[in-house]
């Protein structure tokens, strides 16, 4: 039976988390602009390069601390929400199977991949099924490090009712650094991703209306 | 891209945008309290109510997690410190049994309540100062407190600075009024002669240069809490 390459309900949860994940993000750096450095007071963590800098005012959202905690308190359920309906259905369909990294299957096609984007190999390994190595790795990357957000976002929300979760986090302190670094993290991977769309723009159509698995994938 | 398949990436497109400029209508970060965001405030405020432990206390630190000297920040709203006027005592009334006027000898016999425990700032910066003080509840007791009062309202000489909390989180053993901070007698920066101090709030909260804690049946607001940052900023 043919598959979309995008069931509907893949893309509409990649849409909205398109439009949810970017408030966060922008609230999130009006919020850092309050106390741009990482560390508590007096104990400034010396590996932050950026201790002191402001994010630029044209990435943030919500305007002031108030507005953008709004912001951020009120689209974290959305988006804490969404990435559940995505997660459920990832399980439950067996959509997991044909998009999770797994080493046996993906690993030498990532590496391959890997090779040939650095215009080290000339050929391209062909995708197996869905996706090439190189694109579970990184969606499946993505998956692993995102809940990270949640938690130590929870963690300093409520450093003194979640002490567990706090102190496996490393501390209120610590939990804010992981909390921004997964950000950058996820920013990066957005940045690579949003090229190789533009070089793939059959993707685009794919994760947008939605069209049957590519008939070179079929089984 | 075929021109029926361009047709619906368009339509699609355009739903969005329809969907994102509503929502963004309902969210107004100048007027916080408002809109989808005051909804979700709400929402959130139940939530924080729900896992709020009343038995639960913050870790009590040691001596050497306290911040460098000169380190922990001392917020304002006067242009200067405010000093305290001559004769200050604190004012306990609203619904009470037995109002009560404090002066600082007085709070001193009281049974005296130490913590040392992080400190949360709405800003995102944390620090660690150790606090000598009585603990609100014992205040309540003193007083008489009805059980018709559900919250607690703070006023201060700091350019009328104020905030009103839940009664639950103000009778936390952990919510002490302070009279000393690292062992010694309340500077003027730190809220001098007596501030609010607790485990369970953010730094906004905690109304320094008191002068009244009145036990209410309703909630009131603050001096941040009506600029727009939420009222109930628990930690």
């Amino acid at each position: 039976m043919p598959r979309p390459a995008q069931p509907w309900l893949i893309r509409a949860t990649h849409w909205a988390n398109l439009v949810l994940f970017t408030i966060m993000a922008g609230s999130g750096l009006r919020i850092l602009i309050a106390y741009p450095f990482l560390g508590a007071r007096g104990e400034q963590y010396g590996w932050y390069p950026l201790q002191g800098v402001r994010p630029p005012d044209a990435l943030t959202i919500g305007g002031w601390l108030a507005g953008a905690r709004h912001w951020h308190f009120a689209f974290a359920w959305l988006f804490a929400a969404n990435a559940l309906v995505y997660v459920t259905y990832l399980i439950a369909s067996g959509e997991w199977r044909r998009r999770l990294f797994f080493p046996r299957r993906d690993a030498r096609n990532a590496w391959e991949t890997v090779l040939h984007d650095l215009r080290l190999r000339k050929e391209a390994p062909p995708p197996v099924g869905l996706y090439n190595g190189m694109q579970r790795l990184a969606y499946t990357g993505v998956l692993a490090t995102a809940p990270l957000l949640v938690l130590t976002g929870l963690a300093m929300y409520k450093p003194v009712q979640l002490p567990h979760l706090t102190a496996l986090l490393g501390g209120y302190d610590a939990a804010r650094a992981i909390h921004l670094l997964v950000l950058v993290g996820l920013a990066l991977f957005t940045v690579v991703h949003v090229i190789q769309v533009l070089l793939h723009p059959r993707t685009l159509a794919d994760m947008t209306v939605g069209r049957d698995e590519r008939p070179e994938e079929a089984p | 891209m075929t021109a029926s398949t361009r047709r619906r990436f368009l339509a699609t497109g355009l739903r969005s945008a329809g969907l994102v400029a509503l929502g963004g209508l309902a969210c107004d970060g100048s007027r916080p309290h408002t809109g989808f965001l005051g909804v979700m405030e709400r929402v959130n405020e139940r939530f924080q109510r729900a896992m709020f432990d009343p038995d639960r206390l913050a870790p009590e630190l040691g001596e050497e997690a306290e911040s460098p000297p000169g380190a922990f920040p001392a917020y304002k709203i006067s242009k200067v410190f405010p000093v305290a006027p001559a004769g200050w005592a604190l004012t306990v009334r609203g619904l009470v049994a037995r109002p009560l006027t404090l002066s600082v000898p007085d709070l001193l016999r009281l049974p005296r309540a130490h913590t040392r425990v992080r400190h949360h700032c709405v800003e995102g910066w944390s620090a660690v100062a150790s606090w000598d003080g009585v603990r609100l509840a014992e205040i309540a007791r003193l007083a008489g407190v009805d059980e018709r009062a559900r919250y607690v309202e703070f006023r201060s000489f700091d350019s009328g600075y104020w905030s009103s909390w839940d009664l639950e989180s103000a009778l936390h053993p952990q919510t002490i009024l302070a009279y000393g901070m690292n062992g010694a007698p309340l500077p003027t920066e730190y809220g001098a002669p007596l501030r609010l101090y607790s485990a369970v709030k953010l730094g906004y909260k905690m109304v320094k240069y008191l002068t009244e804690v009145s036990f209410l049946p309703v909630r009131t607001g603050g001096y941040w809490e009506d600029q727009g940052y939420e009222w109930f900023a628990g930690v």
